[in-house]
């Protein structure tokens, strides 16, 4: 083994798993004091290009409170045809179909390489995968425009078979059938009455009338594929038909009077498409995609009223619990959420709009079903449109990016229990025998739903150590832990993706340095951020902050090596450099002369300083004896290119110079070593000032190791 | 007018003294009307005095008097040996009629001054014994075969001269000859059991056992507990009451005497008198209290100061000076007012007055407009309120001098100086919102659940609008129309369709809210035809096709109507719903309705609840309709109950039109409801008004009638009133009026046009007053009074037991008559039936009303039927009424085919149809042919193109068009007709003695009903009953 940074990267990019402990404390207690909780980071559907999937499926330990699946870490007997499973130790036959099995002749699941393997399921019918587009049709002339040009062309991108169905909204709802000739014909709801599942149901006609005559003969073919093909059309049927409805779509034609915003009915659309999928499909990979202009102002899930005078919730307001609408309009998208979980279906929001639209009221929306949530100011922007287009990127084998209705199923060697998930997931409550009581984020069950899922999907899975302190692990042993995902594949098929994965135990008395050698700085913090934003959803704001800076000093006081009370005595070893400090961009390196590129995953700003600016204003790039020049100002644009060709969602670009209004962007996020407060640095070659009052990451560290070293702590 | 004094006493009666009385009226009124009066009118009075009148009878227009006694002539002609014996009492009758001849004199010379009365004289003794004898001697039988061939052909001639003063006046001449085959001494008790031939058999079904008190109730069989006890009254006062009669007819002989029609008033006689006198002139409203000619008579109407007739028509042009006069009287002051009535092309249509922003001339403090019962005083420069006599200041813009005679110079070029009615334009404050308005729209809603798409009828309709959208009504300078149109189809479910022009094909909008329903869209629901035409008509070819396969039978009601009316209030503008209906609305939805028919509950006190809604959704939705303009026509396709009573309450409130074809069928009813189609559309119809009823103080409205929602006691909503569509007001008295300075009336009505102009239309009415009650009955109009009886009863229904309105009904009858005979006739035996001229007809088009389905509790009766009927009448002009209760009957086979006017009307009798004979009947809603078994050959080869009677098929609703004389007059008849209603009559062929035959009957409404309501003959007896005992 080389060293921790290869064996992350390693087990990474074979497993998609990352802990943040990779040597295991071996008692519940040591396990507490290294702060930082056992965890890890998984990406179920981690792009594995020399992955073939196994046409077959897995074997099962046969006892039921376990049935792990067979893997690399189970003791086979060849000879016997047994093998003993890893977490509950029970032996099990092998299945008929493996008796050739022989240590020359081992099937893939039990291959070290194969710690992941994905099975394909050939039982179950089929069924295509949905796409509904929700549209907001609440918008200015352009930006409708660019949206239906993006719809229309997505109907290239989609599976041919996959169905598809169109809504729009703003005042009114309407469900458009696709499959009529002749005439255009949709259902028109009003925006302002929730329905209840089964009211959308029977006014959109889903319901079976009862038929006795139906019974009376159940040869009959089942009747409820057709009801439904009203609605939801395969797109290689209806896509000119659905390309010209798209083409004539209006904006809303109800009149706004001035001082007014438009009727948008965003929540009953959502709530329309969530129960026409819930009735005609229930359990089957379906995409809700809401494409919005501006917040819901009327009828469930409003989240700001009509008229213009009174402004959209602020931060303040929020703060003051002055939100009007707030409660009540993500009580209404919780539910939605929830029953669109439940429906094994996922909705992502595309919301486009120069002001707020009222995500935050929304957002449950997209967490709880793993849909995503794109934020831009207009769909008339390569933003929103290449995001879009990515939404249905293939992979190296031609198959979407993108999978549904998955089970995430944990399971742990005994030592061990899983205590909770944070991601786009909902608990199944499935309780077992290692489930936690205690619960970090989504607990209480061994098992999640996570409705719609990509190669990038991640979840952070918390864990506990069983072993009481006076009983820990023995030495030398290894705990493991099971990760099934089973999912639809883009292509339809129903698959099953098993990680199974081991780690050391350690004794954090006499081993620290090797727990401490194995920490994984970079997951430890993503970890430690979900555990905080988790947090922050049910506790106050400064509670969480202090809950976070109180477990930052621990860490420090845990691992820092200092003399008690002395701030400048204390380090930290290279495995926790970073992870106290968010920024790497400082104030100071703000410079006339100097070209920034940041990247804050949202954004990438390209910053020229103010001489660099002068010298382009100038046009020193195109005199060819200043290429170099040139180069310098291409340099950035081409980092940054590569940047925006592979993330998703598409970050925002800024290009802008010293003085520049977008130069905000840049300012609000470097380290704010320089401000109007340290006023020594005015004028001089030392960078930028920031205005602000927030702190800079001197003064953070320094009070850091003030109290870490502090005994009173 | 006929003023002619109708005289029918028995022998010994003695009018004199009331001859003493009537000098004084003509003195009174003579002079004002004298001029209106046309001179040649007096002829035939002279001779008619002198005594000499058979010569004059057969010629041409006759005056009234002598053609009744004509009519009566023909009764005598079949009964010759009556007439002989009975020279005595004519002697003494002879010189009681005598006197009136000056009387008669007086009242051509001025019409509305004559006080003239139609004595019927008829003892009481001897209506009775008529009415046991015509109850045994059938109407078929009376006048045996030989008088009904002179009965067709008009008025019999030879025998006249002989009997007609004889005839005339003396009623019950001695009738043995008759009563041998008719009548044996019977006691009174048992005569209806013979019945009549027509409706005798149906008439024992329901005849209560017959007991001694109930002789005269025996035609009234339904109303037997309201009329019981004073008909009891009657009878026993028979042998003692009236001890002149019975003595001086001789007799129990006499007293089996046969009442003959004839010589009892007849509405065809009157019609014709009238139309003899008035038709084809001018009739100028140049005066004040003028009597008009009746509905029935054509005649050119010149606006000289007061509304046309056609506008507004009252039940008296003589308004009683104090409210104690009118409770004595107790006759109805009432206006029948048709605002937007249609005038015909050889009149003035109104003319426009535009003051600019000025807007009209007001009063400052009753509002009154501008009218020529305002007076110009000092100058010019101020005028006084005819109204309310306030003192207004003439506004800059308006001054004008006055002339000599204290007229404003302007007087003749100003309409609302001069004219009777006129139209103002309105100015913004007169609009809502102070917006101008929206030009109207018309929402089409079709049912297309599986009976309708089935039956080919939404095929039909969709076909049909193609082609009659492009007559939607518009004003006269524009080029195209200014409405709007839309579409919606419906079955338990909504579809909206948008039909924009730019749109490749309609745009269909599902709204299956229907709990509560909006408007799925706002741009390209509501479209200009002829822009959007290729759509609409790509629209109108898929519906049909659309909804083929749907077998969906469940409909919506309420939810349509709110869905159009909705869909105005979004487009902001008035409008009219044309709904296309055919079942009960039974889905789960508000205004669902379940079947309540209930046969049981007719004859109780809960039979009223049948005419209410079910549910007071309709009521509230009409409200709103009415608020936002709405109105809402509705044409029904019932196959079975649809409850009619709660469909039509909305139609009904807000000014729409309730069509209904039973049964509907492709071939039999498609062009009658295409016709009621194309009427409705091209319809002259004003959106979104207002009426209001200004009066001259000491009296005021206080009642209305009509398709019009109130929300306060003077302002009459209608979210449109179309040219067919009359209000009628009642008026009381809360002060005393003036003898004169008369009683005005101010009809205004703000509304909006096709055009989407906001105006003003103002009819105004002067009419006398007088503290003579003999003034008050010669300016009555019957067929007003009928419509408002109509009204009122037919409103009471809904509160009321049927019961009780039959009752007050003839209550009142009896009581305006016999307040006439008591206060106005001359005193004469007490058994005398003295009729003021007025009001000859009233007891048998009153009975017309008594026998209409509504008022008839008989549970054989559709209760829908009921209701639709109900509905009707309650928006009816006076000429439809007039039809409707008392309809036309043409003798077909006497057709002159070189003459283009229409043949002379005969009575609603079966006694008045012959074997040999083919009739045209129409009442406005139905029309029949009815052919006597022994037709004319060459008349049903003309008319039908068949060689005989067999081979007619009566499955036919039009006739066959034939190049010959025959059918091409017959077929002119009809359609002249069928040109001035509002309703498009289906015409059925009726062959005598055939089933169908039923169906026809019930319309010779002076016979004795099908199911129930006595003849004409039988409610003249118990009216006279009635009156004699008030006046005892």
């Amino acid at each position: 083994m080389a060293t921790y940074l290869e064996f992350i990267q390693q087990n990474e990019e074979r497993d998609g798993v990352r802990f943040s402990w990779n040597v295991w404390p071996s008692s519940r207690l040591e396990a507490t004091r290294m702060v930082v909780p056992l965890a890890c980071l998984l990406t179920p559907l981690k792009e594995r290009p020399d992955l073939p999937p196994v046409q077959y499926e897995p074997v099962l330990c046969s006892r039921t409170t376990c049935k792990a699946i067979l893997n690399p870490l189970c003791q086979v007997d060849y000879r016997a045809k047994l093998w003993a499973c890893n977490f509950c130790f029970q032996r099990n036959q092998f299945p008929p179909a493996y008796t050739g099995i022989s240590e020359v002749n081992q099937p893939a699941e039990l291959m070290p390489q194969f710690s992941t393997i994905e099975y394909v399921i050939q039982r179950g019918a089929q069924s295509p995968l949905i796409f509904l587009y929700v549209v907001d049709t609440c918008l200015e002339e352009d930006d409708l425009q660019a949206l239906k040009e993006s719809l229309q062309m997505s109907l290239s991108l989609l599976p041919p078979d996959a169905l598809v169905g169109l809504i729009t909204f703003g005042r009114m709802v309407q469900v458009h059938e696709l499959s009529c000739e002749g005439i255009s014909k949709s259902y028109v709801f009003r925006g302002t009455k929730d329905l209840t599942a089964k009211q959308i149901q029977d006014m959109l006609g889903l319901t079976k009338p009862a038929m006795p005559m139906q019974q009376a003969r159940p040869g009959q073919p089942h009747e409820q594929p057709f009801v439904s093909s009203r609605f939801l059309q395969p797109v290689h049927k209806i896509d000119m038909n659905l390309t010209d409805l798209l083409g004539e779509l209006q904006r809303d034609p109800w009149p706004v009077t001035q001082g007014k915003r438009p009727l948008r009915s965003t929540g009953v659309a959502l709530s329309i498409a969530v129960g026409l999928l819930e009735g005609t499909f229930p359990n089957t990979g379906a995409r809700i995609m809401l494409f919005t202009g501006g917040p819901p102002t009327q009828g469930p899930g409003m989240v700001v009223g009509d008229e213009l005078k009174v402004p959209i919730r602020s931060w303040h307001d929020i703060e003051k619990d002055n939100a009007r609408f707030m409660k009540k309009a993500t009580k209404h998208y919780e539910m939605l959420a929830n029953r669109t979980a439940t429906n094994g279906h996922c909705i992502d929001i595309y919301a486009c709009a120069l002001d707020q639209t009222g995500l935050l009221e929304m957002k449950c929306c997209a967490n709880l079903t793993g849909g995503h949530m794109v934020m831009g100011d207009s769909f008339n922007t390569s933003l929103f449109k290449q995001t879009f287009q990515r939404i249905f990127s293939k992979d190296f084998n031609g198959d979407f990016r993108m999978a549904f209705g998955a089970t995430l199923e944990v399971k742990t060697s005994r030592e061990l229990k899983v205590a909770g998930a944070i991601g786009p997931c909902v608990s199944l409550n499935v309780k077992g025998p290692c489930v936690s009581e205690n619960e970090l984020g989504v607990g209480g069950t061994s098992q999640w739903k996570i409705c719609g899922l990509d190669p990038t999907s991640t979840l952070g899975i918390y864990f506990e150590v069983v072993n009481q302190h006076n009983a820990p692990v023995p030495q030398g042993g290894r705990g493991a832990i099971q990760f099934v995902t089973q999912y639809q594949h883009s292509s339809t098929q129903r698959r099953i993706r098993v990680t199974t994965i081991a780690r050391n135990w350690a004794d954090a008395q006499s081993q620290l340095r090797h727990i401490e050698a194995a920490f994984d700085q970079e997951a430890a913090a993503v970890l430690m951020a979900r555990l905080g934003v988790f947090r922050a959803e049910s506790e106050e704001g400064p509670d969480v902050l202090r809950w976070l800076d109180r477990q930052l000093i621990r860490l420090c006081q845990k691992f820092g090596q200092y003399n008690k009370e002395d701030p400048t005595s204390f380090r930290l070893s290279d495995s926790f450099s970073l992870y106290p400090q968010p920024v790497l961009l400082d104030s100071s390196s703000i410079l006339a002369e100097r070209i920034l590129l940041m990247d804050t995953f949202f954004q990438i700003v390209i910053y020229l300083g103010e001489t660099i600016a002068q010298w382009r204003k100038a046009g020193y790039q195109d005199m060819p004896e200043y290429e170099n020049f040139k180069h310098l100002l291409q340099a950035p644009l081409d980092d940054a290119q590569e940047i925006l060709q592979a993330r998703f969602p598409m970050p925002r670009y800024i290009n802008t110079e010293h003085g520049g209004s977008q130069a905000r962007f840049l300012l609000s996020k470097v380290n704010p070593s320089q401000t109007h407060n340290n006023l020594y640095a005015w004028g001089q070659e030392t960078g930028a000032p920031i205005l602000t009052d927030d702190v800079s990451l001197q003064v953070f560290m320094d009070h850091l190791k003030k109290l870490a070293v502090s005994s009173a702590c | 007018m006929s003023q002619q004094g109708y005289v029918a006493t028995p022998p010994y009666s003695q009018s004199q003294p009331g001859i003493g009385l009537s000098p004084p009226h003509y003195g009174h009124y003579g002079d004002p009307s004298h001029a209106g009066s046309p001179p040649g009118m007096m002829k035939p009075a002279g001779p008619l005095g002198a005594a000499a009148p058979g010569g004059m009878l057969p010629h041409g227009p006759s005056p009234p008097g002598p053609q009744q006694f004509g009519q009566n002539g023909a009764h005598a002609q079949g009964h010759p040996p009556q007439r002989f014996p009975g020279p005595p009492p004519v002697n003494s009758a002879a010189p009681s009629y005598a006197p009136y001849s000056p009387s008669t004199q007086s009242s051509y010379l001025s019409p509305a001054s004559t006080a003239s009365v139609t004595q019927l004289a008829s003892q009481l003794n001897a209506m009775h014994i008529n009415s046991y004898g015509s109850g045994m001697a059938p109407p078929g039988q009376g006048p045996p075969g030989p008088p009904s061939a002179p009965l067709f052909q008009g008025l019999p001639r030879p025998p006249q001269p002989s009997i007609m003063q004889p005839g005339s006046q003396v009623l019950p001449p001695p009738p043995t000859a008759l009563n041998g085959p008719g009548a044996s001494p019977l006691p009174p008790s048992t005569h209806r059991q013979d019945g009549l031939p027509g409706p005798a058999p149906l008439n024992a079904q329901y005849q209560p056992p017959p007991v001694p008190g109930q002789t005269l109730g025996t035609g009234y069989s339904p109303q037997q507990a309201s009329y019981g006890p004073q008909m009891a009254g009657g009878q026993l006062s028979y042998p003692g009451g009236f001890p002149g009669g019975p003595a001086q007819l001789a007799g129990p002989p006499q007293l089996q005497k046969k009442l003959d029609p004839d010589s009892i008033p007849s509405p065809i006689q009157v019609i014709e008198n009238d139309r003899a006198t008035r038709g084809g002139q001018v009739y100028a409203t140049n005066s004040r209290g003028q009597v008009p000619p009746l509905v029935t008579t054509d005649c050119v109407i010149q606006d000289q100061g007061n509304a046309s007739p056609r506008y507004i028509r009252c039940t008296t042009y003589c308004f009683p000076c104090t409210s104690d006069m009118a409770k004595q009287a107790q006759i109805p002051l009432a206006a029948v007012i048709k605002p937007f009535a249609t005038i015909p092309s050889n009149e003035t249509p109104l003319y426009l007055v535009n003051h600019g922003e000025n807007g009209p001339v007001r009063c400052n403090r009753c509002k009154a407009y501008m009218c020529p019962f305002m007076q110009f005083i000092e100058g010019g420069r101020r005028y006084q309120c005819g109204f309310c006599n306030c003192v207004n200041d003439v506004p800059p813009f308006y001054f004008q001098h006055l002339d000599h005679i204290g007229r404003r110079l302007d007087h003749y070029e100003k309409p609302e100086l001069s004219l009777g009615s006129y139209e103002y334009v309105a100015t913004l404050d007169y609009c809502r919102k102070n917006k101008p308005p929206n030009p109207p729209a018309f929402i089409f809603m079709i049912d297309v659940s599986y009976s309708n798409i089935k039956n080919g009828l939404v095929k039909l309709i969709c076909e049909e609008l193609k082609t009659v959208l492009e007559k939607l009504p518009k004003e006269e300078q524009e080029e195209t129309s200014a409405i709007r149109v839309g579409f919606i189809t419906y079955n338990k479910v909504l579809h909206f369709f948008n039909v924009k022009s730019n749109l490749a094909q309609p745009q269909m909008m599902v709204v299956t809210d229907v709990g509560e329903v909006f408007v799925p869209l706002l741009d390209g629901f509501l479209v200009n035809y002829q822009e959007s035409q290729s759509v609409i008509h790509n629209l109108l070819d898929q519906i049909p096709e659309m909804f083929a396969d749907s077998n969906e039978n469940e409909t919506v009601f309420a939810p349509v109507i709110q869905a159009g009316m909705e869909a105005l209030k979004a487009a902001d503008c008035p409008g009219k719903l044309f709904i296309f209906h055919s079942s009960l609305p039974t889905a789960e939805a508000p205004g669902k309705l379940k079947n309540r028919d209930d046969k049981k509950l007719i004859n109780t006190d809960k039979e009223k609840t049948l005419f209410q809604p079910q549910t007071n959704v309709y009521d509230s939705l009409a409200k709103d309709c009415v608020a936002h303009g709405c109105c809402v026509t509705l044409f029904l396709f019932p196959s079975q109950y649809v409850d009619v009573a709660s469909l039509g309450l909305v139609p009904q409130l807000t000014g729409g039109t309730l069509y209904k074809y039973n049964n509907f069928q492709m071939h039999m009813d498609s062009q009658q409801f295409l016709n009621d189609l194309r009427n409705d559309i091209e319809k002259k119809i004003g959106f979104d008004a207002i009426m209001r009823i200004r009066t001259s103080t000491g009296f005021r409205a206080t009642d209305f009638f009509g398709g019009i929602f109130m929300n306060n006691t003077t302002d009459v909503e209608m979210a449109a009133i179309d040219c067919d569509k009359a209000v009628t007001v009642e008026f009381k008295h809360d002060d005393k009026l003036a003898e004169d300075s008369g009683a005005l009336i101010q009809c205004a009505v703000l509304y909006t046009t096709t055009g989407g102009q906001r105006r003003l239309r103002i009819h105004n009415l002067s009419l006398n007053c007088s503290s003579q009650l003999a003034d008050l009955y010669k300016s009555c109009e019957t067929d007003a009074l009928i419509n408002f009886f109509a009204k009122s009863a037919f409103k009471a229904v809904l509160h009321q037991p049927l019961k009780v309105i039959r009752e007050i009904l003839v209550n009142q009858t009896a009581h305006m008559l016999a307040c006439y005979r008591k206060n106005c006739a001359s005193p004469s035996a007490a058994s005398q039936l003295i009729l003021p001229d007025s009001m000859k007809v009233l007891p048998v088009y009153m009975n017309c009303l008594l026998k209409n389905c509504v008022l008839l509790s008989r549970p054989e009766i559709s209760t829908d039927e009921r209701a639709y009927q109900r509905q009707l009448v309650m928006t009816m002009g006076v000429a439809d009424s007039q039809l409707f209760f008392y309809p036309q009957l043409l003798p077909i086979h006497t057709l002159d085919v070189k003459s283009t006017t229409l043949p002379t009307a005969i009575r609603c009798s079966e006694s008045r149809l012959s074997e040999e004979g083919i009739f045209l009947l129409a009442n406005g809603l139905n029309m029949f042919l009815w052919l006597g078994v022994s037709s004319p050959p060459e008349l049903i080869q003309g008319i039908f193109n068949v060689p005989s009677f067999a081979h007619i098929n009566t499955d036919m609703t039009t006739l066959p068009e034939i190049g010959n004389p025959y059918s091409q007059t017959l077929r002119m008849i009809i359609s002249i007709i069928q040109q001035k209603r509002p309703y498009s009559m289906k015409l059925t062929i009726v062959k005598q003695r055939e089933q169908p035959e039923m169906v026809f009957r019930q319309f010779l409404v002076e016979d004795k009903g099908l199911y129930g309501g006595s003849s004409y003959v039988d409610f003249l007896c118990c009216v006279h009953k009635e009156i004699c005992q008030l006046l005892n």
